[in-house]
């Protein structure tokens, strides 16, 4: 082989590794875990401030939501363990107790998870809706008198 | 009976696909004749045989036949007709035989219109294309069929995904996407047609093939911002890329796609890079076929995975069959791919070329590694993980600025040879301005260093590349006496794969633009609003005026009218919406788009009191949004203008001419070319 090829080989090799070095180093610093609030707080120190992804249902009666200031808080439950969410959104259309919810966001020292995003988990499956669930009935006051169906 | 008619044409499509292949075989001895007629027979046979199924499917669905599948998955008796034909591609099974039949399509196009080619390249590469559509119709009649029995028969059906029927660019995308994505088929076989014939040394197949990426790459692109656009005008977030999986699926064979298409150049003209085109073109169709398994075997959650299923397995294998194919003929003909070409000088245009490969090809892995990343730690650690927008953001947008400044600097320098002060004297201009730009920018704008970086990049390409139409068209009518707007027509008609290519990169640079004003620009604000309340954001006030709910046969549609104001003046009314189909219990949100070509008004109706007497509202602005959906017109005409040209009569060139360097007689040699006569 040439002295000229050699260089090229060494120069590209130098190029590729610290190409993946980068690469490697920059995934590594933000991958964003899946959690279950147990999980976040086994984790304890190396749970706070990172981006995480919570899932878990709404705890039954815990949701405060301040329309005027777009301040909601609720606690984010998997049956074992809760933890405090805050979202500076407003909440999904069809976020209710016992839904289940995923938040995005990070987990601060005061022990509140702050989300920046908020999903409610739909079934893929179909159901149909319960008595009092559709859009017609629920939001009557909205619809026209006479439903065209 | 439509069921019957459906399923056998697979079937028999399948035996077709299966027989053209296996005759083939026999029919090479007997001559290029014989075998020709062979394949174009199998060829043709196919197509007609998977429209009749597609056209079968289209008519169950119409007429609502639940007895199929199919349509007992997708169909509903209350959807509209529009959406129910476009619910083809709606689910699994008929976006499998959706782009079986495209798959047909471009394989009875490129075998008709290559009729009169003589050699064995054509029957081989419509073998190549019979053997990848057998792949699909195997689907088609096993894991993935929609033909399917239901009994008892349903009496009406969910519909389609409400995601997927609540607006016409779902009509637009998918089509698109698949005449891109099966599109990248046809380089693919032609590329194994030329290694199984021994012609992978002249460069024959190249110029027959660089026609048909190019329409590949161009409604590829096309896809690309439609679901883009999309995503935008549907999911209510007001973006339009997130580098979610799905999303990266599609960039990534663009990417190796857009490499292919510059450095086809180098080899054209130079003889260099045989085996790395090869590579590109091999990389570029298993990208797409593991698009396919990321969004069509489960392993993602998204709007594009429809089910669950063991369809993964057959996509894996069918990757490895085509890497193990491509890697051994590539192997066994590496003498043929040897390069011919040196460069000649570092300062050229080739190098550039390499250069853009390199950070394409960069770009590509980056993508490809935070999308495979979540994959391999759930497989090997269990645990469940996904990679953050900023890891994205940090590798590429380097990498961004590095291919916008080489689309400036390409078109500047000229083939083969140039020196340090040609190239000063072409890029000292463009280079000012956009110093002059950023400068600007930093002062009046913004201090994001990125979107700083952006606009100068942006303008530097942009002037480069508009610089070239105008010292073409000025070298013409110094040269002719033609008129402004008349000298730059011809000049393009003069030479359309140029001029068009360079219209792709202005297209690129609106794209560009239109991503780092819109994301640095963007202004958001939540307010709860009761009738008559205004909120204000970036210089509108917005008064909700109604809140209001309607049924449809489909859905129900909760909206909230708002007054758009400017400076106490109505400007104009938005209705965000919230669509509750009947099928998902969670609505699907419908913003509302002020459009104007210095930016958007986007409101969203994020939540209401069931009583009307409130609604939450989120109003984003977002500058330039439009440049985005319309640099993507900008590079589809680019790639029109450069397929417009006309069709190369010589087929068989030495790599020494090239008819692109003798231009035509009337048109000038621009001034600034003058190695090209070297």
């Amino acid at each position: 082989m040439t002295r000229k090829g050699r260089y090229a080989i060494a120069a590209a090799a130098v190029i590729v590794g610290a190409f993946g070095y980068l690469l490697l180093g920059g995934i590594g610093n933000n991958l964003v875990y899946f959690l279950t609030p147990q999980e976040l707080l086994a984790r304890e120190q190396k749970g706070y401030d990172v981006p995480v992804r919570l899932g878990g249902q709404v705890k039954p009666g815990s949701v405060q939501w301040d329309a005027q200031a777009i301040d909601l808080r609720f606690e984010l439950t998997d049956g074992v363990k809760s933890v405090a969410v805050r979202a500076r959104s407003a909440p999904p259309a069809m976020f209710r107790d016992g839904q289940g919810v995923v938040v995005e966001g990070r987990y601060g020292r005061n022990g509140v998870l702050a989300a920046e995003e908020l999903m409610v988990k739909h079934n893929e499956e179909y159901r149909a809706p319960k008595p009092g669930e559709k859009p017609s009935e629920m939001y009557r006051s909205l619809m026209p008198k006479t439903p065209r169906t | 009976m439509t069921r019957l008619l459906g399923y056998d044409a697979l079937a028999v499509a399948l035996a077709v696909a299966l027989f053209g292949v296996l005759a083939a075989a026999f029919a090479a001895r007997r001559g290029e004749a014989a075998l020709g007629a062979l394949v174009r027979g199998s060829v043709f046979t196919l197509f007609g045989l998977t429209s009749a199924a597609v056209l079968a499917m289209v008519y169950a669905l119409v007429s609502h036949d639940f007895s199929i599948s199919y349509v007992a998955q997708v169909g509903s008796r209350s959807t509209p007709l529009f959406f129910t034909i476009i619910s083809l591609w709606g689910a699994l099974e008929g976006s499998i035989l959706f782009w079986a039949w495209v798959l047909s399509l471009w394989a009875a196009l490129v075998v008709w219109r290559n009729r009169e080619v003589p050699g064995r390249l054509i029957p081989y590469t419509g073998i190549a294309l019979l053997g990848v559509s057998a792949f699909f119709l195997i689907l088609l009649v096993g894991p993935a069929n929609p033909f399917g029995l239901v009994t008892p028969v349903p009496s009406d059906g969910p519909g389609p995904n409400p995601l997927l029927q609540n607006h016409v660019l779902m009509a637009v995308h998918p089509p698109l996407l698949y005449l891109g994505y099966v599109g990248m088929s046809v380089p693919f076989a032609f590329a194994i047609a030329a290694l199984v014939a021994g012609e992978a040394g002249n460069d024959t197949w190249l110029r027959l093939t660089r026609r048909w990426t190019l329409l590949a790459w161009g409604f590829l692109s096309a896809a690309i911002i439609a679901g883009m656009w999309w995503s935008y005008e549907v999911l209510g977030w007001g973006g339009y890329w997130a580098w979610d999986p799905v999303e990266n699926a599609s960039f990534l064979p663009w990417l190796t796609a857009t490499a292919f298409l510059h450095s086809v150049m180098v080899q054209e003209r130079r003889g260099m890079l045989r085996l790395w085109n090869v590579n590109l073109i091999v990389s570029t169709y298993a990208l797409t076929i593991l698009g396919t398994f990321l969004t069509r075997s489960g392993v993602l959650s998204s709007v594009h995975a429809f089910t669950t299923g063991t369809i993964g397995y057959y996509f894996l294998a069918f990757i490895a069959v085509v890497l193990i194919v491509s890697l051994v003929l590539v192997a066994g003909h590496s003498e043929e791919l040897r390069g011919q070409g040196r460069l000649d000088a570092p300062i050229a245009r080739e190098t550039v070329f390499l250069l853009n490969n390199l950070f394409l090809t960069a770009f590509m892995f980056t993508v490809l590694l935070g999308t495979l990343f979540p994959l391999v730690a759930e497989a090997v650690r269990g645990v469940k993980v996904s990679v953050g927008e900023p890891f994205y953001n940090r590798m590429t947008l380097p990498l961004c600025a590095a291919l916008l400044f080489l689309m400036g600097v390409g078109p500047a320098l000229p083939w083969r040879r140039s020196d340090l002060a040609q190239a000063r004297a072409k890029l000292m201009m463009p280079g000012i301005v956009a110093l002059v730009v950023a400068v600007l920018s930093a002062i009046l704008l913004t201090r994001n260093a990125y979107a700083v970086a952006a606009f100068a990049f942006a303008t530097f390409a942009i002037v480069c590349n508009v610089r070239e139409y105008w010292l073409g068209a000025a070298a013409r009518r110094r040269a002719h006496g033609e008129a402004p707007a008349t000298a730059l027509v011809n000049l393009i008609a003069a030479n359309r794969r140029r001029y068009g290519g360079y219209l792709a990169h202005i297209g690129v640079v609106a794209v560009a633009l239109g991503v780092a004003a819109s994301s640095a620009f963007r202004k958001e604000h939540d307010a709860t609003l009761k009738r008559g309340e205004k909120m204000s954001v970036a210089g509108f006030e917005l008064q909700l005026d109604s809140l209001w709910g309607r049924e449809e046969p489909q859905r129900a549609v909760i909206g909230a009218t708002m007054r758009v104001m400017r400076d106490g003046r109505e400007v104009g009314r938005l209705t965000p919406r919230m669509n509750f189909y009947r099928t998902q219990d969670q609505p699907v949100p419908t913003p509302a788009v002020r459009s104007r070509p210095w930016g958007d008004l986007y409101l969203n109706l994020m939540a209401f009191e069931p009583n009307g007497s409130s609604a939450t509202i989120r109003a984003i602005t977002e500058p330039l949004v439009p440049w985005i959906w319309i640099g993507g017109g900008i590079i589809c005409l680019g790639a029109l203008v450069a397929l417009s040209g006309p069709a190369r009569k010589r087929v068989a060139v030495r790599e020494t001419s090239d008819p692109e360097r003798e231009p035509p007689s009337s048109l000038p040699l621009p001034e600034l070319e003058p190695a090209r006569t070297a």
